[in-house]
């Protein structure tokens, strides 16, 4: 199973197909597997990697270092299910060290998503702070570099 | 005017232009092909190896080193031999760094022959081998290896080929361009042949991290070749590391003591940036090795399954990263085919024929390229075929 999570992870477009004539294995089987996983949500969905910047969209991402008042019972999971419900939320993480959550949040402008902090995030029971930073370039992201890397030169050669 | 052709040596004019002059002609003007011909990873040397490079030319390190290559670099030459293949090595005397795998063939090569020495050379086998026993005044005889064989060496046929000239067996396995391995038992037949005898064995080892399914077993793994075994081999293709030419060759002290006369006269010393690289790769690279290697192995597979698929007969290759399938059925020689392949579809890969003897009828098709590119060279090989049957009937 690992074999074929980490190929679909590495090229969510890799068919069935494909990833059973990579991993000499049947395609009715990897298809099986495939399916297995998403229904168990090991699998939880399949994605594009845009450079945003590239387009004519104008969007703007911050990461936002969250502080809250410790929780009883339930932990830090309530107070993260209202954070995540919102659609400008695009990662949420409980880390460890000196704040709790970080969030990533995306918006059409600064405006936007500072807006979004002021009036949704920090407002929020429980939330004690929130320090926002914004992202100014995006080198690599899911493995993927954004920089185009230098040519190669073109080379004559027999090996 | 001067007469060139009147000056230059004999020797260097006589040496055979590649036989596929015109094939590699019409490639050089096409920029668009898709390329499945040139035999090199199509990774970028991990990062971390490629740090240690420059970490050391920001530290100044630019000097040469001693002839045989950095005694670090030695010690971790013969501990990855010995953690990897089980082989024991003394980093004194046994190993010397050389540029490239290419320059330790070469050596090899000019330190065993004399005039008129000859050397037996498995074939379909990289072009380099002829033209550099040529150049050291020997004579290659070459040994067809064969298809039902898997292309490995057989005792019968080295035994065939051996004569009381023979100098040196070159065996490069696993191979470019068949992917043929020698396992121990093949290995333990050539021993038996060799006993008696006063062959010294090259073996080109280049691509022993890239074999599928069981592990690389060198000749210098056999009790009774390892004192008559010179092992080349470096990190072009286990660390992606071609352009920074760096190689080793290890065997018996004595041998190699006359061997570093020529590498010290004609080269001094192997790159030292590339050398401190090295080290940070042996010391930090096995995983580097398993990850290229497993993608290779996926994509290994994905192009067998489609040759298959569309009827072409190939052997499956069990190291390197080459295909190396029968187009007889084509009806073309390998020349034709792949031309017209490359200009009718614009796929390049190497007819089998630039490999010597035994190459004709075949073509070599390299897999470290990109999955997109492999399945679109599948699927205008596809189309490919169903013309080449048209025109038939």
């Amino acid at each position: 199973m690992n074999e074929i999570l980490k190929l679909l992870e590495e090229d969510g477009r890799y068919t069935p197909a494909e990833i059973a004539a990579m991993l000499g294995r049947e395609e009715a089987e990897v298809r099986e597997v495939i399916k297995k996983c998403e229904e168990e949500h090991i699998i939880n969905g399949y994605t594009a990697i845009v450079d945003w910047d590239r387009t004519s969209e104008e969007s703007v991402t911050a990461f936002i270092e969250v502080k809250i008042v410790p929780q009883r019972d339930d932990g830090f999971d309530r107070i993260a299910r209202r954070i995540y419900q919102y659609e400008e939320v695009e990662s949420l993480y409980l880390m460890s060290g000196s704040f709790d959550l970080s969030v990533i949040v995306t918006g059409p402008s600064l405006r936007a998503v500072s807006r979004f902090v002021s009036e949704k995030l920090a407002p929020i029971e429980g939330v004690r702070s929130t320090a926002t930073h914004f992202i100014m370039k995006r080198y690599k992201d899911k493995h993927r570099t954004f920089l185009v890397e230098p040519e190669q030169e073109e080379r004559t050669l027999f090996i | 005017m001067m007469d060139y052709e009147k000056l230059m040596s004999r020797r260097v004019q006589g040496l055979a232009p590649s036989g596929i002059r015109r094939f590699f002609d019409i490639l050089d003007t096409m920029t668009d092909a898709i390329s499945l011909g040139i035999g090199e990873p199509d990774f970028v040397t991990p990062w971390h190896i490629r740090e240690a490079g420059v970490y050391s030319l920001e530290q100044g390190f630019t000097k040469y080193t001693a002839n045989a290559g950095m005694t670090r670099l030695r010690r971790e030459i013969a501990a990855y031999l010995n953690r990897r293949f089980d082989l024991t090595y003394d980093p004194q005397g046994e190993i010397f760094v050389t540029v490239g795998g290419s320059e330790a063939i070469d050596l090899c090569i000019r330190a065993m022959l004399d005039f008129g020495d000859e050397v037996i050379i498995p074939a379909p086998s990289f072009v380099c081998y002829g033209p550099l026993v040529e150049m050291a005044g020997g004579v290659p005889v070459y040994v067809e290896t064969k298809a039902e064989n898997e292309f490995r060496l057989t005792a019968k046929e080295l035994r065939e080929a051996l004569t009381p000239r023979t100098k040196l067996l070159v065996l490069p396995f696993p191979n470019n361009p068949t992917g043929a391995i020698m396992e121990r038992g093949d290995l333990e037949a050539i021993a038996e042949v060799l006993r008696g005898t006063e062959v010294t064995v090259l073996s080109d080892e280049i691509y022993s991290e890239l074999t599928y399914g069981q592990r690389h077993v060198s000749p210098a793994n056999i009790p009774e070749l390892y004192e008559r075994t010179l092992l080349v081999n470096g990190f072009s293709k286990s660390y992606a590391m071609t352009g920074w030419r760096l190689g080793y060759v290890c065997g018996p002290r004595e041998v190699l003591r006359q061997m570093i006369k020529i590498h010290q006269y004609g080269i001094m010393s192997a790159p030292t940036t590339s050398q401190y690289a090295a080290i940070e790769a042996l010391k930090a690279g096995d995983g580097d090795i398993e990850r290229m290697r497993d993608s290779y192995d996926r994509r290994r597979r994905m192009l067998l399954k489609g040759f298959r698929d569309l009827g072409l007969e190939c052997f499956e290759p069990r190291g390197a990263f080459y295909m190396f399938p029968s187009i007889k059925s084509t009806g073309l020689s390998s020349e034709e085919f792949c031309t017209r392949f490359l200009k009718e579809e614009r796929i390049a890969v190497i007819p089998g024929s630039a490999f010597g003897p035994g190459g004709e009828g075949f073509a070599r098709v390299c897999y470290a390229s990109s999955t997109e590119n492999i399945e679109t060279a599948l699927q205008r090989l596809g189309g490919f075929l169903e013309r080449l049957r048209g025109e038939e009937s």
